[in-house]
């Protein structure tokens, strides 16, 4: 197994189950299962355990791997530098194990079948992945500086087809030169790799490179922060050399210039640092600089923001397997009582996946009524002059 | 089993009770060097009523309890050795009430370090807990249960005697309060009543389950320094430690002795934390520290170090995240190390038995020291990394640590939060009469034996 050579230098000291503040436990699986099994720790522990024979591939030996979220908060608060970098590698690493002796749970090899036969964890239909977008007359990718890619939430969850709609109108609005793809775009992957299911990523992400390359694109502006870190950081290794950026990064420089109306009073709001863009990729400004640009806005930091968020439990392909699990202490339902806590009116993303989460988190939480989850892009429209 | 698996289940929750592989094999053990032991099952309540359940319940089918905190004592004391149910006590984490007045804080037995020291520091910024070395997930309730000590050690001893009081559960499922809490609504004190608090220090959980704890608080001051005093001659660290003790001003003092980086070696490091409220109390501190090492500075025998900034930063931090580093030292994620409680006259031949048992056992010395009070005591401790991956090294690292046991306890220590067979030691040199009464102690409280067998037991 790839990076199987750290697990064992792995101490099990727990520093990656906090953020940098120790206020709270911040390992997502840890926090809802509190099984020792379910911290990094733990993982690395019996990674190591299963490579040796000291314990069997199981259900529950697969369904801790697969509660792994890929946030990166271990990676970030280990205190041994010099093998860190690599945790969430050597569990990623795991699950390709997993995949490929064909015990992944259920739900996984579900998740890998409908990308296999539809294209989108959905088992909807491609045809339909360009339906976000009718009405709104964007135009069709060609030549333009930008290509807009959407992704599997933006293109079938309804919240995300929100999100998509927003972000396209509000690029559309500021006079960037961008097309989409449509029906014509495909899953990026990223959560494919995250899973474990290194062939099927590559397959795809090979088939995007080319597809884009004849289109002659040279810069993607994405909607998911998870299509922004494959576009970044694993396609140049196959090869796709594109300038990636998410959309808050491309809007952050020019949205001062936006026609803003005048505040109707001062507004409270918190931000939901997505994993994959700022734990991952090192991106926390670009968000709060849109959010402050609206007039009347007052930024309330949640106690672990930026490289210390909580994340919404969705990532490593949990938002669809749900491995992770539910509950009240599922780290969903923890975030949006920690945003409650600040007293915002509106808890603002940047990742279809995290609205989807946290929206479903506010409603089994009944903070409909004081909490609003909004994307960044909505947040601007509904503040612009012109909208 | 099935049936115990149940009933467990209907006490905590399915969710919270496992008797899985994988559970089996991560409860089997800790972080040092001691032999895996599976427990049956693993259960982690979330009140003191569970807590009581399960010991009832534990009684009704002689089944071994052992009760576990962080998990990261390194001497392998929460290894089930007789199997049975290991009692995960994290979920019970509440910070239940914080007096600023009489600065306490009352808090659930799986609160960890944590938690707590951010809690204070958002809700009541001039106030701190004595915050152990040990990484932040391990529980204030399981250091204070084995004597841990940490950075306010000199100002007021083990973390055992900033205890106010308790509520455990005995192993019969009574529920007890001791110290002030026994008789007022208040936890400011195990006096003036008989303090029954020592059944349950020390006893590597042989007594009960401590479900909440009252421990003291400390003002915070606003600024923090170090200084750290360099002498080469370990005959001498005596006569130094007892004169900065005897200032009374430091919050933590402690030695630390290594070849590692290259400039350290042969030298013994004092440091002394302190803090002030104003940059005038802190220099006014700092030459009152100074002021009783003049005469080693005049003789040019010793000197403090010169440090910068950034040097500083790890002394100040609390807990000490460079300690546990040293488990990657030789690469191989482990270390484990005996702490050994003696009097600081002890410090130059405990100093030199931790350089013959390095040489012997061809590993590099790590040792150090915390000083316990003004003076009274001191936790000697002699750290062994080991490789986790070659069994051979591990095995070097067994051998150095029961020498070193052997050693303390020949020079008069007392090895803390001795492993199993090092209990065994000690038993071997203690008074007959305490081992008797030690045991008749625990058949009135446990008659079925079921709290942590194996340990505190002799041959």
């Amino acid at each position: 197994m790839e990076h199987s050579e750290i697990l064992h230098r792995c101490f099990r000291c727990g520093y990656c189950k906090f953020p940098s503040n120790y206020i709270d436990l911040n390992c997502p699986s840890y926090l809802n299962a509190r099984f020792e099994t379910y911290s990094p720790g733990g993982r690395m522990w019996l990674l190591r355990a299963w490579l040796q024979g000291e314990i069997k591939t199981s259900p529950r030996f697969a369904e801790i791997l697969y509660s792994c979220a890929a946030c990166g908060n271990c990676v970030e608060h280990c205190v041994f530098p010099k093998f860190k970098d690599d945790l969430l590698n050597a569990f990623i690493a795991g699950r390709e194990e997993l995949v490929t002796t064909g015990a992944v749970p259920p739900a996984v090899r579900d998740y890998f079948k409908s990308i296999h036969l539809h294209g989108n964890p959905y088992k909807a239909p491609e045809a339909d992945r360009g339906k976000w977008a009718e009405g709104l007359g964007l135009e069709p990718y060609s030549g333009h500086e930008y290509l807009l890619y959407i992704g599997c939430v933006g293109s079938f969850d309804e919240r995300g087809q929100n999100m998509a709609r927003s972000v396209a109108g509000l690029l559309s609005n500021l006079g960037i030169s961008f097309g989409i793809l449509g029906r014509e775009e495909f899953c990026d992957g990223n959560d494919v790799r995250a899973m474990g299911e290194r062939g099927l990523f590559e397959h795809i992400a090979r088939m995007n490179i080319r597809k884009y390359q004849d289109l002659g694109v040279k810069k993607i502006v994405t909607l998911s922060p998870h299509a922004y870190h494959a576009f970044k950081n694993e396609y140049p290794g196959l090869g796709g050399n594109f300038e990636a950026l998410h959309y808050s990064q491309l809007l952050a420089p020019v949205i001062r210039k936006a026609p803003f109306k005048r505040s109707e009073g001062p507004t409270r709001v918190t931000f939901h640092d997505p994993c994959y863009l700022g734990r991952h990729n090192k991106e926390y400004r670009a968000p709060r600089k849109i959010l402050t640009a609206a007039p009347g806005v007052q930024l309330k930091e949640m106690e672990r923001s930026e490289n210390d968020a909580l994340c919404c439990g969705g990532g490593g392909g949990n938002m669809f397997t749900d491995i992770l699990g539910g509950g009240p202490d599922s780290p969903a339902r923890v975030r949006v009582r920690e945003a409650a806590r600040t007293g915002a009116q509106v808890l603002a993303v940047a990742c279809p996946g995290c609205s989807r989460m946290l929206s479903d988190a506010v409603a089994a939480e009944s903070l409909q009524e004081v909490l609003e989850v909004v994307d960044l892009a909505e947040f601007v429209n509904r503040r612009l002059a012109f909208h | 089993m099935e049936e115990i698996y149940k009933e467990l289940a209907a006490i905590v929750g399915e969710r919270y009770v496992s008797n899985q592989p994988e559970e089996k094999f991560i409860y089997s053990r800790d972080p040092g060097t001691m032999e895996p032991s599976d427990p049956d099952f693993v259960v982690m309540p979330n009140s003191t009523e569970e807590v009581q359940q399960i010991l009832l319940l534990a009684n009704r089918k002689s089944l071994p309890v052992v009760p576990m905190g962080g998990g990261l004592v390194l001497s392998g004391l929460t290894r089930p050795l007789k199997g049975g149910i290991v009692v995960d006590m994290k979920r019970m984490n509440r910070i239940i009430e914080v007096n600023e007045k009489s600065r306490y804080a009352i808090v659930e037995a799986g609160t960890s370090q944590g938690m707590l020291q951010a809690y204070l520091k958002k809700h009541h910024p001039n106030l701190k807990h004595s915050v152990p070395d040990a990484p932040p997930i391990a529980t204030v309730g399981g250091n204070v249960l084995i004597h841990g000590s940490g950075h306010l050690s000199h100002a007021a001893g083990f973390h055992s005697e900033m205890l106010n009081g308790m509520e455990v559960v005995l192993p019969t499922g009574e529920i007890a309060r001791l110290g002030s809490c026994s008789t007022s609504p208040y936890w400011f004190s195990r006096a003036p009543l008989p303090d029954l608090v020592g059944l349950f220090l020390g006893w590597a959980g042989t007594t009960g389950i401590a479900t909440k704890l009252a421990i003291k608080l400390f003002p915070n001051r606003a600024l923090n320094d170090v200084a750290v005093f360099v002498v080469e001659d370990a005959e001498l660290a005596p006569d130094i430690i007892h004169r900065i003790t005897g200032v009374g001003l430091a919050e933590d003092v402690t030695a630390w002795m290594t070849p590692k980086p290259d400039w350290a070696e042969g030298f013994v490091h004092i440091n002394i934390n302190y803090s002030a409220d104003s940059k005038d109390e802190l220099a006014w501190k700092k030459n009152l520290l100074r002021a009783p090492l003049k005469k080693y500075m005049d003789e040019k025998i010793g000197g403090f170090m010169m440090l910068p900034a950034p040097m500083k930063k790890p002394f100040l931090e609390a807990p000490a995240s460079q300690l546990t580093r040293f488990a990657d030292t030789r690469k191989g994620g482990g270390f484990e190390y005996v702490g050994a409680i003696m009097p600081v006259a002890l410090f130059p031949r405990a100093h030199q038995v931790g350089l013959e048992i390095a040489e012997r056992c061809g590993t590099t010395y790590s040792t150090g020291a915390r000083i316990l009070g003004a003076g009274h005591c001191m936790m000697f401790f002699y750290a062994y990394p080991f490789n986790r991956a070659d069994a051979s090294d591990v095995k070097r690292a067994q051998v150095a640590l029961e020498e070193t046991n052997r050693a303390a306890l020949e020079m008069g220590g007392i090895p803390w939060k001795a492993e199993a067979p090092a209990q065994k030691e000690i038993i071997k040199r203690m008074d007959e009469n305490t081992f008797d009464l030690m045991n008749r102690i625990r058949g009135i409280l446990d008659p079925n034996r079921i709290m942590n067998p194996g340990n505190w037991e002799a041959d």
